[in-house]
């Protein structure tokens, strides 16, 4: 930098070093290492009082009445706040925003009230003071695939058809050489991420600041505004730290909304942080499935036919259809084929996104099946699935702008060492475990969402970038600063992005996998508006800086003329211990085609992180229902395991090179959720592969296996 | 949490005296599982006495190579200790087995005896739970419990005991010293723990106001051939599924003896004595062992969803019998 | 179940007990602090809430996740189960404390090198901790991946063979003992790789 006191007026010489590919470090890593980066729970505004939420105990009913007098009679209790006295909220689209307005109790542990006092200690216990009664009414938690109830939605999440279907399924099932048939099942799982959702909330008159933990801030502005009768101007979200979302921050739901409603009653700034347990009933989970998939092949595995069934839970309030069979629609080539999605709604809480919502459980019935078939024919799995490589994608007809399954499976089996591997099950022991591998592979179609940027230089040769993008632990702060050092062509040194923050310009959720694609499309345009209006001037920067910003909505809009998707092949070894059918993961290999990789460190990161959530799935995570109270009783971290480090082992992602002219500038596809697709079928393949075990209902705890 | 005053009296006798003067007092030590109830409102004292400061706080050895741990002794110091490992090797393995690094920096040996179920229902204040509130219901029979016990159990309540180091103590027939009002006492192990028969509240023979104060392990030379083996769901950070605790003397092919306990199957840490005496003078075989197995758990009562425990069970005191005659 | 009234909360037959506060003097990362605090708040709240040291997370307040890992006395321990009014005249030491004068403690920049966090909600837990177990490893602690926790006991004697087990003798940190070790945090981005990279990188 220069020290010179009389400020450039010209800008230092462009650099030509590409940073798009070059392993940056984090940009926010000394911030969180060194406990200064603040997330939202850590925003302490003057005069500020705790909120704490009390949940439903019944899992269907009416509230009778609500006893607070125990509770507001503590020291330093400043309001109890439930369906009688709570401010009234214009009726949302989704239920669940509509906090603390009715008496309904739709699933147990909903909010049912929240307490606010002068400290937390306080407000806890005057919450656990709060007596709520019920009027009970009878529940049905239990999803079934004959369950009467069950029927086929409009759609299935985003927005696709629930129901598709070419050639003659059923007529080539009969006449398929070789049939898998099989009912696999995955459990309800939850996204925990390490910070559970918080919110500070501080009414200042009309106007509304939320420090959120959220994936959206512009989404959490344009959802909380409307509910209170504001313009969403008036509301500001900011949340420039994010401990983890895993798509359960993607979308508001009802703590940020109470954490408003609280601080508006009580008339003083609140904090509310969701606890551990209540993250179990209010914040999302992924609906459990129940999936039936049938493959018709000829005995050299070539598929005439697939058909994917896949059931599936949501709650009594708000329809949420994972699109569970979707990827089954365009992995493999077969002229007849049929995928369907039936959901029910029970008596729950209501599922939402969870990292790869559909591709994730779909995948593991699919590659399981897969694996099955290569077992039925006597083929090898890596070249059963080549031999059933589409040219083009199965259904829409439309050609791939990039497509390599192919690629990753040779490489991934180059690297594994696939080639001596003896495919009869149960027969390899070494020290004293079976061990067995198995393989399969993983996709995720490439999302693309309009989103608004700014880009500014500044008379002293710094640039800033501004987006309401969100950093939840992606690395996007870090690759949005090397995308806007290449298209401005200077050292990111010299550039600050500013992220997390509603008041910057609008910005899609960070979900989807599009955060790179949608915000860095943005901000290349943004950049290189800038460098265009800095070469019209040449060069020279005014005083006040200068300033431009792009929309991409058109952009973005155009129809697209390829079918997209990101793909990659996952390898596991496992080694199971026949006295007690204890399963641990000894090698994970994943080997990803996702376009061109902006950050090779970040990326892998995210490719590693999918995958260890993936054999996290695999062998432990698990929501147990409750069928006499009506909740997930394993609400907590003791009792719903996730991976520890000492389960996680020798865990490696690579890529291939892929170079796709028709993604969006960067040529990048998204990496944050292909990493777990995968994981859970080859982990069970390899147990099968091990033990002779097939296990086809997740998780593959021990006593699927003990003997 | 409700609110409670806090006391850090400066030794066991005063302690004792303290909670006896005041009602609803509890015990504070490591308060990793304590500060977690009182937390979830499993127990709400209004009274805490600290004993954590205690100087119950060694590892000491007696003339005849008796042990006498402190009550305050911390699960990692435990674990460290030179004579723990080389007398009792899967005393230092159970206790390591166990929670984490941090919650074992914190753990007392006191503490970790009298440690709750992890019985959901026990833990969860909005469901019925005869242990937590007596006549209210065993709601896990008929619910999950996957985890729970399959020996010993009652109508009344199948939650199991979650100590490791417990179970080793089992086996080993660790001798508790406990200060009640009247003074101190003894208590064995087994003893200390208590099936929950129609009175689940009830984890042990501790009467209200009782402090243990140490434990002491009386020399066992074979147990420096022993093994502590936790079966668990994630490879660490885990309640065991099912655990064993094995010391195993064998000579020319013969079973001279052996002390057993399971951890994971019951209410109680469970000593296999009936498994113990059928080895006891047996081969030192497969087969003998595997008999001898089967007729301790052929006591076992299995829930719909815990069966497999039983052949757990077997397998793994087996495997565990196996390598360690292997190792004579 | 169906018509039947139910109801939650404790009863409450006395008024409730009021708040019974203590004052005390904390010393975290070598300031002290006249505080007085609830008997009921933890160390973590009282470092969050009150002394506006929010390096230390909450992930679940039950020591269930390792993210509120600071040191007392040298010592890695969960703040969330910790009371403050136990903690007068203990040195307490937070992520914010680690850095020497000189700058960043060798972890958080080997933290940052190796990419060991993403979120980073659970990496000051994670770095406490692995101060922590580092000094633990240094002392010669076993784990339960340690092979022979009995220092090489001879079965045949029960006595040892190969001599005492020496308390200060360090123990090998390889893969397997870091990852044993640090599985008292827990991290949900799944950087637990790059984390043992990282860790193992400071302990050569």
């Amino acid at each position: 930098m220069s020290t010179t006191t009389t400020p450039p007026t010209t800008l230092p010489a462009r650099e030509a070093t590409p940073y798009v590919g070059s392993a940056l470090d984090r940009v926010e890593g000394l911030e969180k290492v060194t406990g200064q980066a603040r997330y939202a729970f850590e925003y302490s505004p003057d005069d500020l009082a705790y909120a704490v939420p009390v949940q439903a105990t019944v899992a269907r009913g009416k509230i009778r009445t609500v006893d607070v007098d125990a509770a507001v009679k503590l020291p330093g209790v400043i309001a109890a706040i439930w369906h009688g006295n709570a401010p009234r909220l214009a009726p949302p689209e989704n239920a669940e925003l509509a906090v603390l307005q009715s008496r309904e109790v739709a699933y147990r542990g909903q909010y049912v009230a929240v307490v606010v006092a002068e400290t937390l200690e306080n407000a806890r216990e005057a919450a656990r003071l709060l007596r709520v009664d019920y009027q009970v009414e009878e529940h049905d938690v239990e999803l079934r695939a004959d369950h009467p109830e069950m029927y086929r939605p409009e759609r299935v999440n985003p927005a696709y058809p629930a129901d598709t279907e070419q050639g003659e399924p059923d007529a080539a099932l009969a006449e398929a050489q070789v049939v898998v048939d099989e009912i696999y099942s995955t459990p309800a799982e939850h996204n925990n991420p390490m910070e559970p959702h918080a919110t500070v909330a501080v009414w200042d008159g009309d106007g509304l600041t939320l420090y959120d933990s959220t994936q959206g801030a512009s989404s959490v502005r344009d959802t909380v505004a409307p509910l209170f009768g504001l313009p969403p101007g008036n509301v500001r979200v900011v949340s420039p730290h994010v401990g983890g979302g895993f798509g359960s921050k993607g979308m508001p739901l009802s703590p940020v909304v109470l954490a408003a409603l609280a601080a508006k009653h009580a008339g003083r700034p609140v904090k509310l942080a969701v606890t551990r347990q209540q993250m179990f009933a209010v914040t999302g989970y992924r609906t459990p499935t129940i999936q039936r998939v049938r493959l018709g092949a000829d005995t050299e595995g070539r598929l005439s036919v697939i058909v994917h069934d896949a059931f599936e839970q949501s709650s009594r309030i708000r329809e949420f259809a994972e699109q569970t069979a979707t990827p089954t629609r365009m992995m493999y080539a077969a002229p007849n084929r049929r995928t369907t999605h039936r959901l029910v709604r029970l008596d729950v809480p209501t599922p939402s996104w969870m990292r790869a919502p559909g591709e994730t459980p779909g995948m593991f019935a699919l590659e399981s099946a897969l694996d099955e078939l290569a077992v039925a024919c006597g083929v090898d799995p890596v070249e059963l699935r080549v031999r059933n490589e589409p040219d083009a994608d199965p259904e829409s007809g439309l050609p791939f702008s990039s497509r390599n399954l192919v690629a990753c499976l040779r490489e991934g089996a180059r690297r594994f060492g696939w080639a001596e591997r003896d495919p009869a099950p149960g027969i390899r022991r070494r020290d004293g475990l079976l061990v067995g591998t198995g393989v399969a592979a993983s996709t995720y179609p490439v999302y693309r969402v309009p989103s608004r940027a700014t880009a500014r230089a500044e008379w002293d040769g710094t640039f800033s970038v501004r987006i309401a993008a969100t950093d939840i632990g992606t690395g996007a702060r870090t690759v949005l600063t090397q995308i806007a050092a290449d298209t401005l062509r200077a050292s990111p040194e010299r550039i600050s992005v500013e992220i997390g923050d509603s008041a910057l310009p609008d910005a899609s959720v960070a979900g989807g996998s599009m955060g790179t694609a949608s915000w860095g499309t943005a901000v290349v345009r943004a950049c290189e508006a800038l460098t265009e209006e800095l070469d019209r001037r040449g060069g020279e920067v005014p005083e006040e800086g200068l300033e431009v910003s792009a929309d991409t909505a058109r952009e973005v809009g155009a129809k697209r003329r390829f079918a997209q998707h990101a793909f990659g092949a996952q390898f596991a070894e496992v080694g199971v211990d026949p006295d007690t059918g204890e399963t641990r993961v000894l090698r994970l290999l994943g080997v990803f085609a996702a376009g061109r990789i902006v950050n090779p460190k970040t990326a892998r990161s995210q490719f590693i992180g999918g995958m260890t959530m993936g054999l996290s799935m695999a062998l432990f995570e698990e929501s147990v229902m409750d069928r006499e109270f009506g909740d997930y009783l394993n609400h907590d971290f003791a009792q719903y395991h996730i991976a520890a480090c000492a389960d996680v082992r020798d865990v490696e992602a690579v890529w291939i090179e892929e170079d796709d002219p028709h993604l969006n500038p960067m040529g990048a596809k998204g990496i944050g959720e292909i990493g777990i697709v995968g994981t859970a079928a080859a982990v069970a393949n390899a147990v099968y592969h091990a033990t002779g075990v097939r296990v086809r209902d997740l998780p593959i705890r021990l006593d699927r296996l003990v003997r | 949490m409700r609110p409670f005053a806090y006391l850090r009296p400066a030794d066991a006798p005063s302690a004792v005296t303290a909670s006896a003067e005041r009602p609803n007092t509890m015990y504070l030590a490591g308060g990793t599982n304590l500060v977690d109830l009182m937390r979830l409102g499993v127990v709400s004292p209004e009274v805490l006495v600290d004993v954590s400061r205690l100087s119950a706080d060694a590892v000491e050895e007696g003339p005849d190579g008796t042990l006498t741990i402190g009550a305050g002794v911390r699960n990692s110091d435990l674990a460290a200790d030179p004579l723990v490992r080389r007398r009792h090797p899967m005393l230092a393995q159970s206790v390591l087995a166990g929670a984490s690094g941090q919650i074992r920096n914190m753990a007392t040996v006191g503490g970790n005896l009298l440690q709750r179920t992890r019985c959901s229902y026990f833990q969860d204040v909005t469901k019925p739970c005869n242990k937590r509130l007596p006549g209210t219901g065993c709601p896990a029979r008929e619910g999950d419990h996957r985890n729970l016990a399959i020996l010993g159990h009652s109508e009344s309540c199948v939650a199991t005991h979650p100590s490791d180091m417990a179970v080793a103590l089992t086996a080993l027939g660790a001798i508790v010293h406990v200060r009640g009002a009247d003074g101190p006492r003894t208590v064995p192990m087994p003893g200390l723990h208590r099936l929950p028969g129609d009175e689940p509240e009830r984890d042990t023979v501790l009467d209200p106001g009782d402090l243990i104060t140490a434990v002491e392990v009386p020399p066992l030379p074979f147990a420096a051939r022993s093994r502590y083996r936790k079966v668990r769901d994630r490879a660490s950070f885990a309640f065991a599924v099912v655990s064993v605790a094995v010391a195993l003397d064998v000579a020319d092919g013969v079973v001279r003896d052996c002390r057993i306990a399971l951890g994971g199957v019951a209410h109680v840490p469970w000593r296999a004595e009936t498994a113990e005496a059928a080895l006891r003078g047996s081969a030192a075989t497969e087969a003998g062992f595997a008999d001898a197995v089967d007729a301790e758990l052929a006591a076992a009562r299995p829930l719909p969803d815990n069966a497999f425990k039983v052949p757990l069970a077997r397998n793994v005191l087996v495997r565990t019998l196996i390598d360690l005659a292997e190792a004579s | 179940m169906n018509g039947e009234a139910h109801t939650t909360g404790p009863d409450i037959s006395a008024s409730a007990p009021s708040p019974v506060t203590v004052d005390l003097l904390l010393s975290v990362n070598r300031d002290r602090h006249p505080t007085t605090v609830d008997t009921r708040e933890t160390l973590l709240d009282t470092l969050r809430e009150r002394l506006g040291l929010t390096g230390a997370k909450k992930g679940c307040d039950h020591g269930q996740c390792g993210a509120c890992t600071v040191l007392v006395d040298g010592r890695r321990v969960k703040s969330c189960l910790t009371l403050t009014v136990t903690l007068d005249d203990r040195e307490i030491v937070t992520v914010e404390g680690l850095a020497g004068e000189d700058g960043p403690h060798p972890l958080q920049t080997a933290f940052v090198e190796h990419d060991a966090f993403q979120c980073g909600y659970c990496t000051p837990g994670q770095l406490c901790s692995a101060v922590g177990m580092l000094a633990e490893a240094a002392a010669g602690w076993p784990s339960a991946v340690t092979p022979d926790v009995g220092g090489g006991t001879s079965p045949d004697e029960g006595t040892p063979s190969g001599g005492d087990v020496p308390p200060g003798d360090g123990i090998r940190l390889d893969d397997d003992e870091i990852r044993e070790r640090m599985s008292g945090n827990l991290c949900r981005c799944g950087a637990y790789v790059n984390i043992v990279a990282a860790i193992t990188e400071v302990a050569r």
